[in-house]
């Protein structure tokens, strides 16, 4: 478990023209905290919860998520780490191949309640290709999406089930959950004008 | 680098290599989910063209193709036109014009994957060619080794045998040295190439000092059917002073693997024993073949020469 694929650092990433923080660590924790209660809230039986993280932003969150769990409702709840890019459907429109992140799922999904935890949703592509994986992993009873952040622009009839935020962009934003700068905790931040932003 | 194929590990850069192994190891596992199959390669073609027969390489290939759901067809020679003299690269220009995606190429004879690859818009493989190169041969290894050290660098490595004639030797050569490991060379003097040093690696008659301290002992395959025993007096001799068994594998690390391309020819490169079981990873390196070649038609296939695709 130690070996998580790390989410961007603030040094590493490229500051667009202008980089706001629309969450910063504290509110990260208190969307996590609802989130988790929610997820409480509308799944009667607890021990079926399966957390599923997506590379990279979405592993950190299931954790926390887990934990928060624990707190609530006293249990345990499996964590698995789901790769999307296999499952792409731009993969061999771009050219150089992305490089793979790490799948382990620890246990099967058969009748589980699965969640698959994102930090930014976008397109839904990311959620569309999640689902196909999941589903060559077994069949589960449920299947729920987290976005820490919902930023809009859907191409795919799927919903958020869990939203930490919505936040509203233009498309050539960048949203991105990060490490925050020269300490612990994470932040997400907003840059504008930037391109590339897809997930 | 990767854009146009893989033709030879000379061509490589460290990067590449570590950008393969790395991918590898996910599709590893990929291998061992319940459904071994991935979207990825979905409505892709690869093309398996072996000149020379091998039931293993062009297995590896096409359940690596398999598994990333492309369409693998396997195309030798005894079922082609080719019996009808058909020339090699009219062969090649033929199979470029069915649009394959990727074409993995065994040949008897050096340079041919890189001849028919200046041909076709897909990217070749190259999957043995003549005593040149056997790339995913090595990376296999490679990543054998890794899985098994932890590491490559600073490695002492030993490849026994018949260095001269061997396109695994020369992969390997090229392979552990770009990753930092020391290579040796060891086998009967007919089968050391005259300046086998200036490949970076140090060549030794006696097996004893070549296997001192050793991390990895790499035992090649004895063509017996090709040689005919003319490059040593005796398949006994061969087997006597540089079969590897348990004894002589004292001589290398105590946590020293075995390794051997296979098949193996049991009794002369290898003891029974030592074939069979650990420390000899033989098995291993098979189930690694397939995880590799997934994480290479992964990398290529679809990478058409002159598309946007070339970065």
């Amino acid at each position: 478990m130690a070996s998580d694929p790390p989410i961007p650092s603030a040094h590493a990433s490229a500051e667009g023209p202008s980089a706001g923080i629309v969450l910063d660590d504290l509110a990260i924790q208190r969307a996590l905290t609802r989130i988790a209660h929610e997820i409480v809230e509308r799944n009667d039986e607890p021990a079926r919860l399966y957390l599923v993280g997506i590379p990279n932003g979405g592993v950190p969150l299931a954790r926390l998520i887990a934990q928060n769990l624990r707190e609530i409702a006293g249990v345990d709840v499996t964590v698995g780490v789901l790769d999307t890019t296999l499952y792409r459907d731009d993969l061999l429109a771009r050219g150089v191949r992305p490089r793979l992140r790490k799948t382990e799922m620890p246990s099967a999904v058969d009748d589980r309640s699965v969640i698959l935890v994102d930090d930014v949703a976008s397109t839904g592509r990311t959620i569309r290709a999640a689902m196909d994986a999941l589903m060559d992993f077994g069949r589960p009873r449920t299947v729920q999406v987290v976005a820490l952040v919902d930023r809009g622009h859907r191409e795919l009839p799927i919903r958020i089930d869990y939203v930490g935020k919505n936040i509203p962009t233009r498309r050539g934003d960048h949203v991105e959950l990060r490490a925050r700068p020269g300490g612990e905790g994470m932040e997400v931040v907003l840059m504008q004008g930037a391109s590339g932003g897809s997930s | 680098m990767m854009g146009r194929g893989l033709l030879a590990i000379e061509d490589l850069e460290r990067e590449d290599i570590e950008l393969i192994l790395d991918t590898a190891f996910h599709m590893k596992e990929v291998g061992q989910r319940e459904v071994k199959k991935v979207p990825t390669l979905r409505g892709r073609t690869i093309i398996n063209l072996f000149f020379e027969s091998s039931t293993r390489t062009r297995t590896s290939f096409e359940i690596a193709g398999k598994r990333l759901s492309a369409d693998v067809v396997n195309f030798s020679p005894s079922s082609s036109s080719l019996t009808k003299k058909e020339s090699i690269l009219d062969t090649a220009k033929t199979l470029d014009a069915m649009d394959p995606d990727a074409v993995v190429i065994r040949h008897q004879v050096a340079g041919v994957p890189k001849q028919i690859a200046d041909q076709l818009t897909a990217p070749v493989i190259n999957a043995g060619d003549g005593a040149h190169e056997h790339p995913t041969q090595a990376l296999l290894d490679l990543m054998t080794v890794v899985e098994e050290k932890g590491r490559i660098d600073g490695l002492t490595v030993t490849i026994i045998g018949d260095i001269a004639h061997s396109r695994v030797a020369r992969s390997n050569i090229y392979a552990f040295t770009k990753m930092g490991a020391e290579v040796r060379v060891a086998g009967p003097p007919t089968m050391l190439p005259a300046a086998v040093e200036c490949l970076g690696v140090k060549a030794f008659r006696s097996l004893r000092e070549a296997l001192d301290g050793a991390d990895v002992v790499m035992a090649l395959r004895i063509q017996l059917e090709r040689l005919g025993g003319a490059l040593f007096p005796s398949v006994r001799e061969y087997s006597a002073t540089f079969g590897i068994d348990r004894a002589k594998l004292r001589f290398a690390k105590d946590d020293a693997i075995v390794m051997h391309p296979g098949p193996v020819n049991r009794g002369v490169e290898l003891s029974n024993d030592l074939a069979n079981r650990r420390p000899s990873v033989i098995l291993d390196q098979v189930r690694n073949g397939v995880a590799l070649r997934m994480a290479v038609l992964y990398l290529l296939a679809g990478q058409k020469h002159g598309g946007p695709s070339e970065a």
